[in-house]
C-alpha cells in the first residue's frame, strides 16, 4: 500500500461524516419505530467506516451504485442530508421528492446513482459508469457497493468479468456483514472470505477490516489509484457489521446478544475518535463540538421535515418519461 | 402534413438499419453499440480494426471500420451485464444502443430493463434520465423455435418507463431507429427477423420519424385493420384478396405500441366502424388486447360489430414447419376474420 495517511482537515471530515452517518441512522429507527417515516428501511449504523473510508478518495464527477441499505453511501458521497430526511418521510422537499424513499434515495448530480431495492443489481450499472468514463477518458471512477448476499447473484459475476475484460475504473466494495438478512454467510457463501472470488477474475481481491476507517482507506485509495490510471477494477471485501437487522422491525433472533456486543466494543466512530486523540489531532471537546453540531442539524433536518409539504397528487403522474 | 420530396433508395431493412446507426453515430459521439457480437472477432489479430460478423444478423456491419471498438463493442455473453452496464452509461451521459440478439434472452436481463433502467427517472425524482436503445429480434418463421422465435413486445409495452417501437418496413425502420437513439428515454426497439430482407424505398438524409406517430398502410372504408410488424405485410396481402371482393380494408400500422397513436386509430374507426387487431404476439394481456380495450373504452359508440383480435394462440412458437404456419396470422385467416364482421 502507498496511500498516505489522510492530513487532519480530511480525517476531522472523515469524522464528521461518519458522525452524520450514525445520528442520521439512530434518528431513522426512532422515527420509523414512531411512524413517521413509512416503507422499509435498512440501518447503515456500524459499517461507516467503509462508506465514508471508500468516499473520501472520489469527487462529485465518480459515481456510486448504492443498496437497500443505502443512507450512509449517500451522505458519504456528499448528497444533502436535510432533503434525504424528507425524502424518507415522503415530503416534497425529499432530494426525490419523495419518489424514491428510503430505498431508492439518490442524487445524480453529486455522483449517487442510487440506493437500490434489487440486491446485486448496482453492480452493472456501475460497470456502465465506468464505461461512460473510461470512453471519455475522464479519469473518472465508479465505486459498486453490496453485501455479501449479493456476491451469490449472478450480476456479480457478470460484472466482474465485464469489468476485467474492459479494464473499467470501476471498484467493487462488498460489505459482508456476515448475513443476508437473516442467512448467515458461513451457510449461503461458498467461500470464507468473498474477496477470494476475485481470483476467478484475474483481478485484485483485497480484505480490509470495515470496522477500521484507516484500513478501508488505504486499500481504497489504492484501487482508485490503479481504477483511475486505467489498471483495471478491484474487489474489496470490508468485514463489517449491521449495529441493527436487517429491516427496522427485525427481531435479530439469528443473532446473539454476545455477538452484537462484541462488534458494539469495536465501534468504528470510537475508533476513529480515539484515535483523533491519541495522535493529538483533535481533542475530545472539539469532536463532542462536532457531535453536537451533527445532532442539532439533524434534528432541525426532522423539524423541517415534518412541516414540509406532501408532494401534490399530480406528481404520482410525472417523471415517468422525458417526454410522452 | 405536406409532403415533401425525398431522395430515396431501396434497400433491405437491415441495411436501412445500418444506415441509420451509422448516421446516429456520426452526429453524435456520445452513441456507441454493444452488445455480442456486434462487430465479431474482437481482439482477433487480424481483425483489429474489421469485423468478421456485423452481429450475427449482420446489422451492424462495417460500423467498427468507421467507429473503431471503443464505440463498437463486443461483450460476452452476459445479458445482465452488458444491457446494465448499457443502462448505467445511459445514466452517466452516454446515448448507448445495446443489442439484445432475440427477445426471448429478456429473462436473462430483465431486472436491468424494468427494475433499473425504466424506473430510474421516476424514482429519483426526474432527476436522471436513462436515453438508451435496446435493439432486439422478434418473430417467428425461421423454425427457431421456442426460445428464438418470440415477439414480447407486449411484456414492455406494459411498463411504464418503456417506450416500445417495432418498424414493419425499411424506411419506418431508419427513421424510427434515428429518433429512438435520439429520445431521452428508454427506448425497445423490436426488429422482425423476416423483414431484415425485405426491400422497400428508403428516403436519404437524416430525418427520424417521430414516435407515437401511426402511418396508414392502405386506405379503405370498410374495416379498419390495425397491424404490428410483419402483420402489416400479412394485412396488405390480405387486403388484395379482400378488395376482389370488394371490400376495402384500411391498414395502419401504430409503427410505436408505447406510445401508442390512438387518435389515429379512433379516427379511422369512426370511418370504418368496423376494426380487426392482427398481432403476432400472444393474445393475453397483449398490444391486441389493450388496442382492443382502448377502442371499446373510447370508440364503443363508433363500433357497428364486436372488435377481432387475430393473434398467435397462447403457446410458445413450435418448431416443425407446418406447426410454425399455423402460429403466425395469415392473410387467409386475416381476411377470414375481416368477412366476419363485414
Amino acid at each position: 500500500m502507498t496511500t498516505s495517511l489522510p492530513d487532519r482537515e480530511r480525517l476531522l471530515d472523515a469524522y464528521t461524516r461518519m458522525v452524520e452517518i450514525r445520528t442520521f441512522e439512530d434518528a431513522a429507527g426512532k422515527n420509523f419505530a414512531d411512524g413517521l417515516v413509512p416503507g422499509f428501511v435498512h440501518l447503515y449504523a456500524g459499517e461507516e467506516a467503509v462508506a465514508v473510508g471508500i468516499c473520501s478518495h472520489l469527487t462529485d464527477d465518480d459515481f456510486i451504485t448504492s443498496t437497500h441499505r443505502g443512507h450512509g453511501h449517500c451522505i458519504a458521497k456528499g448528497v444533502d442530508i436535510h432533503g434525504m430526511v424528507a425524502e424518507l418521510m415522503g415530503k416534497s422537499t425529499g432530494v426525490c421528492h419523495g419518489k424514491g424513499g428510503s430505498m431508492h434515495i439518490a442524487d445524480v448530480d453529486k455522483g449517487m446513482l442510487g440506493a437500490n431495492g434489487i440486491v446485486g443489481a448496482g453492480l452493472p450499472l456501475a460497470c456502465g459508469a465506468a464505461l461512460t468514463a473510461k470512453i471519455r477518458g475522464n479519469g473518472a471512477v465508479s465505486v459498486s457497493f453490496f453485501g455479501d448476499g449479493a456476491s451469490n447473484q449472478g450480476t456479480f459475476h457478470e460484472a466482474l468479468n465485464l469489468a476485467a475484460i474492459w479494464k473499467l475504473p470501476v471498484i467493487f466494495v462488498c460489505e459482508n456483514n456476515g448475513y443476508a438478512e437473516a442467512t448467515p454467510a458461513s451457510y449461503a457463501v461458498s467461500v470464507g472470505d468473498i474477496a477470494n472470488r476475485a481470483a476467478a477474475y484475474d483481478i485484485p481481491g483485497i480484505i480490509v477490516d470495515g470496522l477500521d476507517f484507516f484500513s478501508v482507506y488505504e486499500a481504497a485509495g489504492a484501487a482508485v489509484d490503479r481504477a483511475r490510471s486505467g489498471q483495471g477494477p478491484t474487489l474489496i471485501e470490508a468485514k463489517t457489521y449491521r449495529f441493527y437487522g436487517h429491516f427496522q422491525g427485525d427481531t435479530i433472533t439469528y443473532r446473539t446478544d454476545e455477538e452484537v456486543s462484541r462488534y458494539r466494543d469495536r465501534d468504528p466512530i470510537t475508533g476513529l475518535r480515539t484515535f483523533l486523540v491519541d495522535h493529538d489531532l483533535a481533542t475530545s471537546g472539539e469532536l463532542d463540538a462536532i457531535d453536537k453540531k451533527v445532532n442539532e442539524a439533524l434534528a432541525r433536518s426532522w423539524d423541517d421535515a415534518k412541516a414540509a409539504p406532501w408532494p401534490a397528487v399530480e406528481d404520482a403522474l410525472t417523471n415517468v418519461y422525458v417526454s410522452y | 402534413m405536406v409532403a415533401v420530396a425525398r431522395e430515396t433508395r431501396t434497400m433491405s431493412m437491415k441495411d436501412a438499419l445500418n444506415e441509420a446507426l451509422r448516421i446516429a453515430m456520426r452526429e453524435d459521439p456520445n452513441v456507441i453499440l454493444l452488445g455480442e457480437d456486434i462487430a465479431g472477432g474482437a481482439d482477433v489479430d487480424h481483425l483489429i480494426n474489421e469485423d468478421a460478423w456485423g452481429g450475427p444478423m449482420g446489422v451492424t456491419k462495417n460500423l467498427v471500420q468507421e467507429f473503431g471498438r471503443n464505440r463498437v463493442l463486443d461483450t460476452p455473453i452476459t445479458e445482465a451485464g452488458f444491457i446494465g452496464a448499457a443502462v448505467g452509461a445511459a445514466a452517466t451521459g452516454l446515448r448507448p444502443v445495446a443489442e439484445l440478439m432475440y427477445v426471448d434472452f429478456f429473462g436473462c436481463c430483465m431486472d436491468q430493463i424494468f427494475d433499473q433502467g425504466a424506473k430510474l427517472r421516476y424514482m429519483f425524482g426526474g432527476k436522471a434520465k436513462c436515453p438508451l436503445v435496446i435493439r432486439t429480434q422478434i418473430g417467428a418463421g425461421v423454425n427457431a423455435a421456442a426460445q428464438h422465435s418470440g415477439c414480447h413486445y407486449s411484456v414492455f409495452t406494459h411498463m411504464p418507463g418503456i417506450k416500445t417501437v417495432i418498424p414493419s418496413n425499411p424506411a419506418d425502420a431508419k427513421g424510427l431507429l434515428l429518433s429512438a437513439i435520439r429520445d431521452d428515454d428508454l427506448v425497445m426497439f423490436f426488429e422482425n427477423k423476416v423483414l431484415y430482407g425485405v426491400r422497400g424505398e428508403v428516403p436519404d438524409g437524416d430525418e427520424g420519424i417521430p414516435l407515437g406517430k401511426g402511418d396508414i398502410k392502405r386506405a379503405g372504408d370498410d374495416v379498419t385493420i390495425v397491424a404490428i410488424s410483419r402483420m402489416v405485410n400479412q394485412s396488405l396481402t390480405a387486403a388484395k384478396t379482400l378488395s376482389g371482393e370488394g371490400i376495402e380494408v384500411e391498414i395502419i400500422d401504430p409503427r410505436t405500441l408505447s406510445p401508442l397513436d390512438e387518435d389515429m386509430i379512433l379516427s379511422s374507426v369512426e370511418k370504418t366502424h368496423r376494426l380487426v387487431i392482427v398481432d403476432e404476439d400472444n393474445p393475453r394481456c397483449s398490444a391486441a388486447a389493450d388496442i382492443a380495450a382502448m377502442v371499446a373504452d373510447k370508440g364503443f359508440d363508433l363500433l357497428d360489430a364486436p372488435i377481432k383480435m387475430v393473434t398467435a394462440p397462447h403457446t410458445p412458437v413450435p418448431f416443425s414447419p407446418p406447426l410454425e404456419q399455423v402460429y403466425v396470422p395469415s392473410p387467409e385467416k386475416i381476411a377470414e376474420t375481416v368477412r366476419e364482421i363485414v
